[in-house]
């Protein structure tokens, strides 16, 4: 359960979520998408209370990135596709400026190879870019990512970090994102800190390095070096 | 840019269509056969067929005809009850009786047999309709209980077995009804193993009417299966209202199956196997899939008709237990298959 937390996401801001185990990461990102009922408390979009967005318009504000999903045996470009479904619905086929989003979508994550095979018949890494292309091709200025680099090797990880910089400071949209990686989470404009015992503190990552909230919500140091500006985890081998 | 246009899926959808064109060509060739194959012999039916008399044009147009065309659609009907189940319950074991329906629509069928007092044989095309009717109620109720024992449709796993509890129960109370009253033992048999052979041109018109006005509002949904092959989350982050996904479509399949159940009993295998037939010789998607499932269940149920009648002809087996065969020895090729793969 997650307690008294007040915050505001901006629009154009990319803000990590990071914590342990358990601390309910998870539970934020789905009460934020309007999977999860807050027991109090509101939460709002753009100004007008979650519940009072029609369904079809909610999801057209705001994409989903589940932390895992269940394979499939859709093609890439069918599981892509479901991203146009807010707008889309049930019956229409695909306009142009639906291809064109998925193009994109799918250009971005370098996704495009696997458009026509099988869900089922790709690696962990490729289908979770084609997660992250159908996320994208909704276009909403809300994105929410659970572990949006689960399975990625290093490289297409920093690809994913630049991705979402540029949705973040390039296209207005405000990304939120849970990662494990504090290096990677470190990436971000904004991060929320979470502890076992709620909320630790919110605000600009150098606030969040200067009050040292990691240590607090992990409960053990955290250690994290600047590297040129990028700031690092730094993993302490010692024995404690 | 090419993202599921192009040569590429043109080619994919005229494989579809001959796909399609297949399990047609294949249905007639069992309804030609269907025709010919009865307790007269072969050489006797082609004769008919040739030069038909009054004697002989009763016997082919309003007792084999209708047979063969009712068991098309009764198998249609199952088989597109399959592919929902299975889409809805994200399960490939999933069949159009998991909510009970079956075991409803028997307890059903024997609560009218003993309020009608008849044996299942000697009912007129009429009363069959009582008989579906019957069925139809007891699948509805048992769709029923199994959705109230549930907090609703919102958890897929409490459905299913909320499903398993209520066929259990049900199919029990059918038992001890059925041994309370051994006069309706035979008829019930004959129900529970499935039999074609009482399909008429009224029955096939009421399968017909079903099957069109179950697989419209079915094939309109198939982007909703879409969407929950990747998760009840993601599905609902699209837009898609899960209750009322799962309530239309489980509604469909209540209707579907206990349709086809009031026509020719409990038949197994169909609607498991046929959506499964679909996927390994075709890759689709749920539309396609929900167009396919139906054409391969007609094709099967027919072809168990015709094998019911063929086999220890004049006599007939159940077909049921046809499908059982011909279904299991599909699952055990399936598991054999799977297990050379590794």
């Amino acid at each position: 359960m997650i307690r008294s937390l007040s915050i505001a996401l901006l629009p154009g801001c990319w803000t990590s979520i990071v914590g342990p185990n358990g601390c309910g990461k998870s539970t934020l990102l789905r009460a934020l998408a309007g999977l999860e009922p807050a027991r109090s408390g509101t939460i709002f979009l753009k100004g007008r209370a979650l519940p009072a967005w029609p369904r079809r318009e909610r999801a057209r504000s705001i994409a989903w990135l589940a932390q895992s999903s269940a394979i499939s045996d859709l093609t890439g470009a069918e599981v892509v596709a479901l991203g146009r479904f807010a707008h889309i619905g049930w019956l229409a086929h695909r306009q142009s400026e639906d291809e064109a989003a998925m193009y994109r979508a799918m250009m971005a994550t370098g996704s495009l190879a696997w458009a026509r095979r099988r869900l089922s018949t790709l690696s962990g890494g490729e289908r979770q870019r084609l997660h992250l292309a159908r996320t994208l091709a909704v276009e909403a200025s809300v994105m929410l990512l659970d572990e949006p680099t689960t399975h990625l090797d290093p490289p297409h990880q920093e690809d994913i970090v630049r991705l979402l910089r540029e949705q973040a400071r390039g296209c207005g949209v405000s990304v939120v994102s849970a990662i494990h990686d504090l290096s990677l989470a470190l990436a971000a404009d904004r991060i929320i800190v979470m502890g076992y015992r709620g909320l630790v503190g919110h605000g600009s990552i150098a606030e969040a390095l200067a009050g040292d909230w990691l240590s607090a919500a992990f409960e053990t140091p955290v250690k994290v070096i600047d590297d040129r500006g990028v700031h690092l985890w730094r993993p302490s081998l010692e024995a404690p | 840019m090419d993202l599921g246009g192009g040569p590429l899926a043109a080619l994919a959808r005229h494989r579809l269509i001959v796909w399609i064109l297949c399990c047609l060509a294949i249905a007639l060739l069992l309804a030609f056969g269907s025709l010919i194959v009865g307790t007269s012999s072969v050489e006797t039916s082609l004769g008919w067929l040739v030069k038909p008399d009054a004697d002989s044009s009763v016997v082919l147009w309003q007792i084999r005809l209708p047979r063969t065309l009712g068991a098309w659609l009764a198998g249609a009907l199952l088989g597109l009850a399959g592919g929902i189940a299975q889409g809805v319950f994200r399960n490939p074991l999933a069949d159009p009786y998991l909510l009970g329906t079956a075991s409803g629509a028997a307890l059903g069928v024997t609560l009218s047999l003993i309020a009608a007092d008849a044996s299942f044989e000697g009912l007129a095309w009429a009363a069959r309709l009582g008989v579906t009717g019957a069925a139809c109620v007891g699948a509805a109720g048992a769709t029923l209980l199994t959705v109230s024992l549930t907090r609703g449709v919102l958890e897929t796993r409490s459905l299913l077995l909320s499903g398993i509890v209520v066929a259990f129960l049900l199919g029990s109370t059918t038992q001890l009804i059925v041994l309370s009253r051994p006069d309706i033992w035979r008829t019930m048999q004959s129900f529970l193993l499935g039999s074609t052979g009482f399909l008429s041109w009224s029955s096939t018109q009421l399968l017909g009417i079903v099957l069109c006005a179950s697989i419209v509002p079915a094939v309109l949904l198939a982007r909703g299966l879409d969407a929950l092959t990747l998760g009840e989350d993601t599905a609902q982050s699209l837009g898609l209202s899960l209750p009322l996904l799962r309530l239309t479509l489980l509604g469909i399949v209540s209707v579907a199956s206990a349709t086809a159940v009031g026509q020719v009993g409990v038949v197994g295998f169909v609607g498991l196997i046929s959506p499964h037939i679909v996927r390994e010789t075709l890759s689709v998607n749920h539309r396609q899939l929900l167009i396919g499932a139906p054409l391969c269940g007609g094709a099967l149920l027919q072809a168990a008709d015709l094998l019911s009648r063929w086999v220890i002809r004049p006599s007939e087996l159940p077909v049921g237990a046809v499908t059982a065969c011909l279904g299991g020895s599909y699952l055990i090729f399936l598991l054999w298959r799977r297990s050379r793969r590794g």
